[in-house]
């Protein structure tokens, strides 16, 4: 097996882009990474992307984008595994280029959610669950999160406020990161005073709707001083997954994907949670931030609002979390929300993270995960 | 959510309708929605099993924002963990009720309504759910 380097990154802004097709989106991505890494061409696309076939009623989205980008002699392939599809195809290409199949990987996750109907994307995204069985009862995305949320603080008697906080850290580091979509700066009562989406869960605890596109470039360890002095290794990309239905969970609280390939990547990465610098994880809503906080063995379970509240998330922090905005500040575009994370996690160990970036960062962590965490992977970095 | 076949919403409808879930014939395991491997004994013969009417709410939410298509018109809704009397749980609507009357713990038993319009030439959908047990 070989040791796999990222050698270049690159992505558009995060928000409602009126302007730029899935297509316009994915390439502009695609040709920053190129650029970055300072390469023509690459064996293999990896294109991560969830909901074309509902909202642009496009499938066939490999040939659509490879097609875009002219490469007439390489492959591609799209993996689709909700808001994981981005971790997911990369998490592909890192084992293509591992094995030695390949040496050159291009990966770019895009989702382009703007040109549909808020309830068509509710329905859209209630498409990552059974049809049949769960989103035939009309309970939405947020209304899961929302379940999720009431158990949580009647379970572990956690004050709302101490939940509401992921937001106001999110918000507040992406105000400082050009390519985030809520730049909003907001306080706890702001959150806590927004709309009711879905009891108890409010407006300004869950994602918007995100246009957006993030493309990385992978290769061989030992090929990338060819191209770059600042590389990051890919110390480990694990993946697990969980039982679909919530409610057959044995501990509703927990997401078990997440647990599954946190383990696994510590131990592929020989590294341990306190080793950790700067983390992106999965806040598709405050509760799931928080959860998954509690899952990838940062602090114990029940303990993650209280991890938050003391400060430990922030920038300067224990734990510098969702440096660049997670998923509520940079914005949610859901197939390419895992790349998005990667891209991020890289800038802090190049140094490159600006106004946001948290000083000697030296290895990274990313969680991605499907839905209510049906799937999950787990992604160690580390600068070389 | 495009337009429903009548087969799609036909093989449900035995389960929908009337609560069915499976039962291990190996190991005795219950499951709803209903399955065709058993999780625990990877046995393959499975039964249809009718689930209890009845059991408490574990957790609930209002959906107030955004609902998906077809479910315009009941905004705001509760809809809810039910764990049944048989141990099994069910995502479900709460009906008969306002949102404030809605607690943890609560008594629920199920009833067949109306779950959502197709515009004026669709299938109009049923099947289960839960409403407060009359004590």
């Amino acid at each position: 097996m070989r040791r796999v380097a990222i050698i270049g990154v690159g992505c558009t802004s995060v928000g409602e882009i009126w302007d730029k097709s899935l297509k316009d989106l994915a390439v502009e991505a695609s040709l920053k990474a190129l650029d970055d890494a300072g390469i023509e061409n690459v064996d293999r696309v990896y294109i991560g992307n969830a909901l074309s076939p509902i909202l642009q009623y496009q499938t066939n989205l490999a040939s659509i984008i490879i097609d875009s980008l002219g490469f007439n002699n390489s492959s591609s392939i799209l993996v689709e595994a909700a808001d994981a599809s981005g971790g997911l195809a990369f998490h592909e290409a890192f084992k293509a280029v591992r094995s030695g199949l390949i040496d050159y990987a291009l990966v770019v996750g895009v989702e382009k959610m703007s040109d549909s109907k808020p309830s068509e994307v509710a329905s859209a995204l209630m498409s990552f669950e059974d049809q049949d069985y769960v989103a035939f009862t009309g309970v939405t995305q947020a209304g899961l999160h929302a379940l999720l949320l009431r158990i949580y603080m009647e379970k572990f008697n956690v004050k709302h406020e101490d939940i509401a906080l992921f937001a106001v850290n999110a918000h507040k580091n992406a105000s400082k990161n050009p390519y985030a979509q809520f730049k909003n700066i907001i306080r706890v009562e702001d959150v806590l005073k927004s709309p009711l989406i879905a009891d108890p869960l409010r407006l300004l605890e869950y994602v918007g709707i995100s246009d957006g596109a993030a493309a990385v470039v992978l290769c061989p360890l030992e090929k990338a001083e060819k191209f770059r002095s600042n590389f990051v290794e890919i110390l480990a990309s694990a993946t697990a997954v969980d039982k679909l239905f919530l409610t057959e969970r044995d501990d509703i609280l927990t997401f078990n994907s997440t647990r599954i390939a946190a383990e696994k990547a510590f131990k592929e990465a020989k590294v341990s949670p306190k080793d950790i610098d700067v983390v992106e994880v999965h806040d598709s809503s405050t509760i799931a931030g928080i959860i998954s906080l509690e899952d990838l063995g940062f602090c114990g379970k029940g303990e993650g609002a209280s991890f938050v509240s003391q400060g430990k998330i922030d920038l300067n922090g224990e734990l510098p979390t969702n440096t660049m905005g997670g998923l509520k500040g940079r914005g949610h575009p859901i197939g390419a929300t895992g790349v998005y994370q990667i891209i991020e996690v890289v800038w802090q160990l190049r140094g490159e993270a600006g106004k946001n970036q948290v000083d000697g960062a030296k290895i990274g962590l990313t969680q991605n995960i499907a839905g209510l965490g049906s799937s999950a992977v787990v992604n160690i970095l580390r600068v070389v | 959510m495009s337009k429903i076949s009548p087969p799609r919403y036909w093989r449900e409808a035995k389960y929908r309708y009337m609560l069915v879930g499976s039962r291990c014939l190996n190991c005795g395991k219950i499951y709803f929605p209903r399955r065709s491997i058993c999780r625990i004994c990877r046995s393959r013969k499975m039964e249809d099993y009718k689930l209890s009417e009845k059991g408490i709410v574990e957790s609930f939410t209002v959906i107030r924002r955004n609902p998906p298509s077809g479910f315009e018109r009941n905004v705001p809704y509760v809809v809810g963990i039910v764990k049944l009397k048989d141990g099994v749980r069910v995502i479900s609507q709460i009906v008969d009720c306002i949102p404030e009357e809605v607690w943890i713990g609560m008594p629920v038993e199920l009833t067949f309504r109306r779950i959502r319009e197709d515009g004026a030439e669709g299938i109009i959908e049923y099947g289960f759910k839960f409403k407060p047990t009359n004590q």
